[in-house]
């Protein structure tokens, strides 16, 4: 590499990019203290950015940094009174020595352990998907505050009592064992799930870091499938955001109005995305136990079929949510399966099982089963309770695109009745 | 807790919107106030006359002084607030995010400064 490289900063980003989480989780393996591991990083890459430019990137940035950013650590621990416990980091720093064959080589890769740690059962379960993103995909705490609709301030509170909770309690950045792992990985699946989830609700792409959730959250989820591939579960969330990401540009027309997933022009899906989601589907289904994710999946699987210009196996969709609801008695589930009741039985059984729900208080505030609800009521000819049910689901709709789409529906309905 | 939800909008956003636009606007806003009211968080609601119609009025050196027009001129003015009961800041960001405002303006969300709370 020539002097004054112009491409450092860049070359910085990338090595950023793909090392961030590898780096934090080498560096705090054995320390605990990610904080520590993020600062000293940060430091790092602050280093290299004043440096590469003028002397080149070096042939291994990833060393690089690191060797850096384990001589942060220690001057930091130095520049504190030297009680024990730092006198122990220190110890473990000098240990991480990486000789100079492991600087041509790759890191060992204790990310998935990281991944493990930040869905640990001791850290609370809101702040997992927030501190995946924050200490793999080095994700700064105010633009996961704004995608999990939290105060920035908040969020780094919650953030930093995260980290401290992993450092003081000593939680450890193993793999779990065989026994254990099912429970914990369903954790970690969890919380890269939710990281979608929310990636997922900016569907125009508004708001570029958020579309930008929704990418890294597959980048996880690719990440923990790639390291576990025998585990259906890992393999069926991959494919349930893989199905449900190929359709992300069918849901907008080009006026940018929302296009309901009946009303979508299959055309318009990402097949290749689709056949990879498949296909992973498929592997998944040869591991065995069969969890949320492969169920949700194949929700999507059965929704895919419209590619070939036929309807959606709804029939399937009922089964599947049958199971979904028995398996993990979430409402939202039971809402599912009410909308796909009223496609196999018509609006009425639809109807009496979304009744069934209506004490819920966890669906109250809840958009889509307002939307249901009101479709369903006017699919049986009750316009009035239509109507009020519309209104209850405009009222709660947060994206704009959406909250028209009702308005329109509302409106074609009370122009119907009159 | 009570949060004030305060909504800044531009006012020449609904000047510029046809008439059946301007009648989803308010309806949306209807709708997120029954859905508040639904939830049972909503204490009161208000929407605010145009600035134009502001005065201002202060006590400088004694003596009143009042003003034609906002204390602030800025493109984006106060049109209106909802005062709700929730338990949390977290809660409360959920309805903001809901409000019509949100989209075509800003929320400020503040939370009420009980008399004879430190």
């Amino acid at each position: 590499m020539s002097p004054h490289d112009s491409h450092a900063p860049r070359a910085a980003e990338a090595a950023a990019r793909r090392s961030y989480g590898k780096l934090i989780a080498f560096l705090a393996a054995r320390t605990h203290d990610v904080a520590g591991a993020e600062d000293a990083l940060s430091e790092a890459f602050a280093a290299a950015l004043a440096d590469w430019p003028l002397h080149g990137v070096p042939r291994t940035p990833e060393a690089w940094l690191l060797t850096v950013a384990r001589r942060k650590s220690a001057d930091a621990l130095r520049q504190r009174r030297l009680d024990d416990a730092a006198a122990e980091q220190l110890l473990i720093l000098s240990d991480l020595t990486i000789d100079d064959n492991e600087m041509t080589t790759e890191l060992p890769d204790r990310r998935l352990g990281l991944l493990f740690a930040c869905a640990h059962p001791g850290i609370d379960r809101d702040v997992r998907a927030p501190l995946m993103l924050q200490v793999v995909l080095g994700f700064d705490a105010a633009t996961i505050a704004s995608a999990f609709l939290v105060a920035p301030t908040t969020m780094g509170q919650r953030l930093s009592r995260a980290k401290a909770k992993i450092r003081q309690a000593g939680i450890g950045f193993d793999v779990p064992e065989r026994a254990a792992l099912r429970e914990r990985l369903d954790a970690v699946l969890d919380a890269i799930y939710a990281a979608y989830a929310e990636g997922w609700s900016d569907p125009q792409g508004a708001d570029a870091r958020r579309r930008n959730l929704a990418d890294e959250a597959i980048w996880l989820g690719r990440l923990v499938a790639s390291l576990l591939p025998d585990e259906g579960e890992a393999l069926g969330l991959l494919s349930l955001m893989l199905h449900a990401h190929a359709r992300r540009d069918a849901r907008r027309n080009p006026a940018g109005d929302y296009v309901p997933l009946g009303e979508q022009d299959p055309a318009q899906w990402d097949a290749a995305m689709i056949d990879e989601a498949e296909t992973l589907l498929s592997q998944a289904n040869r591991c065995g136990d069969v969890g949320r994710y492969q169920l949700e999946a194949a929700v999507q699987s059965a929704h895919a079929v419209r590619r070939r210009r036929v309807a959606s196996d709804w029939a399937a969709i009922e089964q599947l949510y049958d199971a979904l609801c028995a398996l993990t008695g979430s409402p939202v589930a039971a809402l599912n399966r009410a909308v796909a009741l009223a496609e196999t039985r018509g609006p009425a059984a639809g109807l009496a099982a979304l009744d069934a729900l209506a004490n819920d208080a966890r669906l109250a505030d809840y958009q889509p089963y307002w939307a249901a609800r009101a479709d369903l009521l006017a699919r049986s000819g009750d316009a009035v309770a239509a109507m009020q049910a519309y209104r209850q689901a405009i009222g709660l709709e947060s994206d704009p695109a959406v909250r028209q789409f009702l308005q329109q529906r509302a409106a074609q309905l009370s122009a119907g009745s009159t | 807790m009570e949060y004030m939800l305060l909504v800044y909008s531009d006012p020449s956003h609904f000047e510029k919107l046809s008439p059946s636009q301007a009648a989803e606007g308010m309806a949306a806003y209807g709708a997120y106030r029954e859905a508040l009211q639904k939830a049972g968080v909503l204490r009161s609601a208000n929407r605010l006359r145009p600035t134009p119609t502001a005065t201002t009025v202060r006590l400088k050196s004694g003596k009143t002084e009042v003003l034609n027009g906002p204390y602030a001129e800025t493109r984006e003015q106060l049109g209106g607030y909802f005062l709700i009961d929730v338990p949390d800041l977290d809660v409360a960001l959920s309805w903001a995010a809901r409000c019509p405002g949100a989209s075509h303006g800003v929320v400020e969300v503040r939370p009420i400064w009980q008399m004879g709370e430190s």
